[in-house]
C-alpha cells in the first residue's frame, strides 16, 4: 500500500505499539520518527535493532517513548544520546539493557515461528540477571556436563520502521545489503517504509536486485520521503551529516534547547504558529 | 621522523599484541566502532605484510557483510572471528566491563551508551584486548558497578577465551585468566610502577623490573602515517586530521 505521506504512514502507528527501528548506520527512518513527534504519538515501545541512536533520542525527548529496549543507545563519535539519558534519570522512560546478539535471535526466532532460540555467552552478566524473560537451561544435547545455555524468546514487534532507497511497481522495497532491516521486518507483525523514489518493473524479476530486496508481502505500507534517512546516511546516495549530529547534540544538552531545535526541525516553527 | 605521537605509540603496541606469538593465531580480527586506534593497529598488522582479514564495522564503504549486522555475532558465534577489542566505561582487576553505567543497574549515576554485543563477543572470540586511553581511578576500579561482560567464567560454562590484555594511555597490563588478575608489562614513557598504581582502583601484581613500552619503529611510523593513515581518512575524519594533520581528499 502506498500512503500519499511519511504523516499519513505515522498514522498507522497507534500509542503504546512496539516499533523497532535500525540505528544511524543501518537506514533508520528519521523522516517518520519526526512525523510520529508532529502527530504526537506517546507511549511508544522502541526496540534497537540491536542498538538505538538520533531518531530514537529525539522521540523520547519528545515525550512519545515509554520504553527502550536497546543493547546501547549512542550518537556516535558525538556522544551520548543527551535526551535518552535524562529521561532515564528522570525515572521517564524504563530501559530494558540487552547485548546485540540477543536482539537479532530473539527477531530470528519470530522469523521462523518458534518460541525461543538459545545463544552463547551472556551468562555472568548483570543483563541477564535484569531480564526474568531470559532464561538459562542445560543443553539437552550436551555429552558432558550440563553446559548451561541461555533462551530468548521470540520476538515480535507491532511495526518494522526504515527507510529504502526504493519501492517498486509491486511494493518491494530495496535497501541493498543492510539485511537487518529485512530481518526486522519478517519478524514484525507490519513493516512501514519510507523510501526516496518509486520505479517502475518488479525486482524480484532481476538477479542482481533480488538479493537486496524485501518482499512486498511483508511490507505493510510505503511513502515517498526524500532523504528521508537524514542526518544518517543512505547506501551510496546520501553521506552521513556528521555537524548535524554535533548541532543537535549541543542543543539537546538541555531541555530548552532540545525545545527549541524541534520547534526548528520537527515543527519547523509550525507549532509556534498554531500557539498564536 | 618528529616526535611520537601517544595515538602511535599505542596503534603499534596493539599491533604487537596483536602478533604475539604465545596467543592464538588471529587470522581475522573484527573492530567494533568509534575505535580508530585499534583500527589503526589492525591495519598496521596487515599493511606490515601479515595475512589478517579485517572486518571494520562502521567502515563507511565496503561493509564486509551481506547478511546484515548479526553476520557478525553468527561469525563469531561459529569462532571465526580470533579477536576482537573491547573498552568500558569501568574495567575492574578481574577484567569484568561495564559498559552500561554507574550506580544502580541500568546506569541511575553515570549512564554509558550500553553494553552493545560485549555480554556475546567477550566469551566467543579465543581472544580480546582490552584498550581504553584514559587510566584513571574513575575508569579502573576495583570493582564495576553492573557487569555488562565478565572477565572470567565458572568452569561448565561456554567460553572460547578472555582478555589478553588491557592497554592504556600510561601502560600495558596482561591478564592472567587462572587468577584473574591483572599483572604490569610495560610502562609507556614518564610512567613508573608508583604512577600507575596511583592512577589504577585496582590491585595488580608487578614481577621483577617493568620494561618501557618500546617505540614504534620508523618502519611502523612511516606507515602508520602513511598507508594506514590512506586506509583510515575515510571512517575516521577527525582522527586523521587531529593526528596527522591530513583531511579526506576532495
Amino acid at each position: 500500500m502506498m500512503l500519499p505521506s511519511v504523516d499519513a504512514l505515522a498514522a498507522q502507528i497507534p500509542d503504546g505499539a512496539l516499533v523497532a527501528m535500525p540505528p544511524d548506520n543501518s537506514l533508520p527512518s528519521v523522516a517518520l520518527a519526526k512525523a510520529l513527534i508532529r502527530k504526537g504519538a506517546r507511549k511508544l515501545r522502541l526496540l534497537g535493532v540491536p542498538v538505538s541512536g538520533f531518531a530514537t533520542d529525539i522521540l523520547i525527548g519528545a515525550g512519545c517513548v515509554a520504553e527502550v529496549e536497546t543493547s546501547a543507545v549512542s550518537l556516535g563519535e558525538a556522544g551520548f544520546a543527551p535526551r535518552f539519558s535524562a529521561a532515564l534519570k528522570e525515572g521517564r522512560i524504563r530501559v530494558r539493557d540487552a547485548t546485540c546478539p540477543a536482539i537479532h535471535s530473539m527477531l530470528q526466532a519470530s522469523e521462523k515461528g518458534v518460541p525461543f532460540m538459545p545463544l552463547r555467552g551472556i551468562i555472568g552478566s548483570d543483563i541477564l540477571a535484569n531480564r526474568p524473560d531470559w532464561k538459562v537451561v542445560p543443553n539437552p544435547f550436551a555429552e558432558n556436563g550440563e553446559d548451561p545455555i541461555v533462551l530468548l524468546p521470540a520476538k515480535q514487534p507491532d511495526f518494522a520502521v526504515f527507510h529504502a532507497a526504493m519501492a517498486d511497481s509491486e511494493g518491494n522495497v530495496w535497501l541493498g545489503r543492510r539485511r537487518e532491516c529485512a530481518t526486522i521486518a519478517h519478524a514484525s507483525k507490519a513493516a512501514l517504509v519510507t523510501v526516496e523514489r518509486v520505479v517502475e518493473g518488479n525486482f524480484l524479476e532481476d538477479e542482481r536486485m533480488a538479493p537486496g530486496a524485501i518482499n512486498a508481502t511483508y511490507i505493510t505500507a510505503t511513502a515517498i520521503a526524500e532523504r528521508g534517512a537524514r542526518p544518517s546516511a543512505l547506501l551510496d546516495e546520501y553521506g552521513f551529516d556528521g555537524d548535524y549530529i554535533a548541532d543537535y547534540a549541543r542543543a539537546a544538552k538541555t531541555e530548552e534547547g532540545f525545545r527549541a531545535w524541534l520547534d526548528r526541525e520537527v515543527f519547523g516553527g509550525a507549532s509556534k504558529v498554531a500557539a498564536e | 621522523m618528529s616526535e611520537i605521537a601517544l595515538e602511535e605509540r599505542l596503534a603499534a603496541t596493539l599491533a604487537r599484541l596483536i602478533l604475539d606469538p604465545s596467543a592464538p593465531p588471529a587470522r581475522q580480527i573484527a573492530v567494533g566502532a568509534a575505535s580508530p586506534i585499534p583500527a589503526a593497529a589492525c591495519w598496521l598488522v596487515r599493511l606490515m605484510g601479515n595475512p589478517v582479514r579485517l572486518s571494520l564495522l562502521h567502515k563507511r564503504s565496503g561493509n564486509p557483510f551481506t547478511e546484515g549486522t548479526r553476520e557478525l555475532f553468527d561469525l563469531t558465534g561459529q569462532g571465526r572471528i580470533d579477536l576482537f577489542f573491547l573498552g568500558g566505561g569501568q574495567i575492574d582487576g578481574q577484567a569484568n566491563l561495564n559498559l552500561v553505567g554507574t550506580g544502580e543497574w541500568p546506569g541511575m549515576g553515570v549512564r554509558f551508551p550500553g553494553s552493545f554485543g560485549s555480554a556475546f563477543m567477550y566469551f566467543m572470540t579465543p581472544r580480546t584486548i582490552l584498550f581504553r586511553e584514559e587510566h584513571s581511578p574513575r575508569v579502573l576500579v576495583e570493582k564495576v558497578d553492573n557487569i555488562s561482560a565478565p572477565g572470567v567464567s565458572p568452569p561448565g560454562v561456554f567460553r572460547r577465551g578472555t582478555a589478553q590484555a588491557l592497554v592504556t594511555g600510561k601502560c600495558v597490563f596482561r591478564f592472567h585468566p587462572g587468577r584473574a588478575r591483572f599483572s604490569l608489562e610495560s610502562l609507556h614513557p614518564g610512567e613508573t610502577v608508583e604512577s600507575v598504581r596511583a592512577a589504577t582502583g585496582f590491585a595488580f601484581d608487578v614481577e621483577g623490573d617493568v620494561p618501557a613500552t618500546p617505540d614504534p619503529t620508523e618502519a611502523e611510523l612511516a606507515l602508520l602515517r602513511g598507508r594506514v593513515c590512506d586506509e583510515m581518512v575515510e571512517t575516521y575524519p577527525e582522527f586523521c586530521k587531529r593526528v596527522w594533520n591530513r583531511s579526506r581528499a576532495a
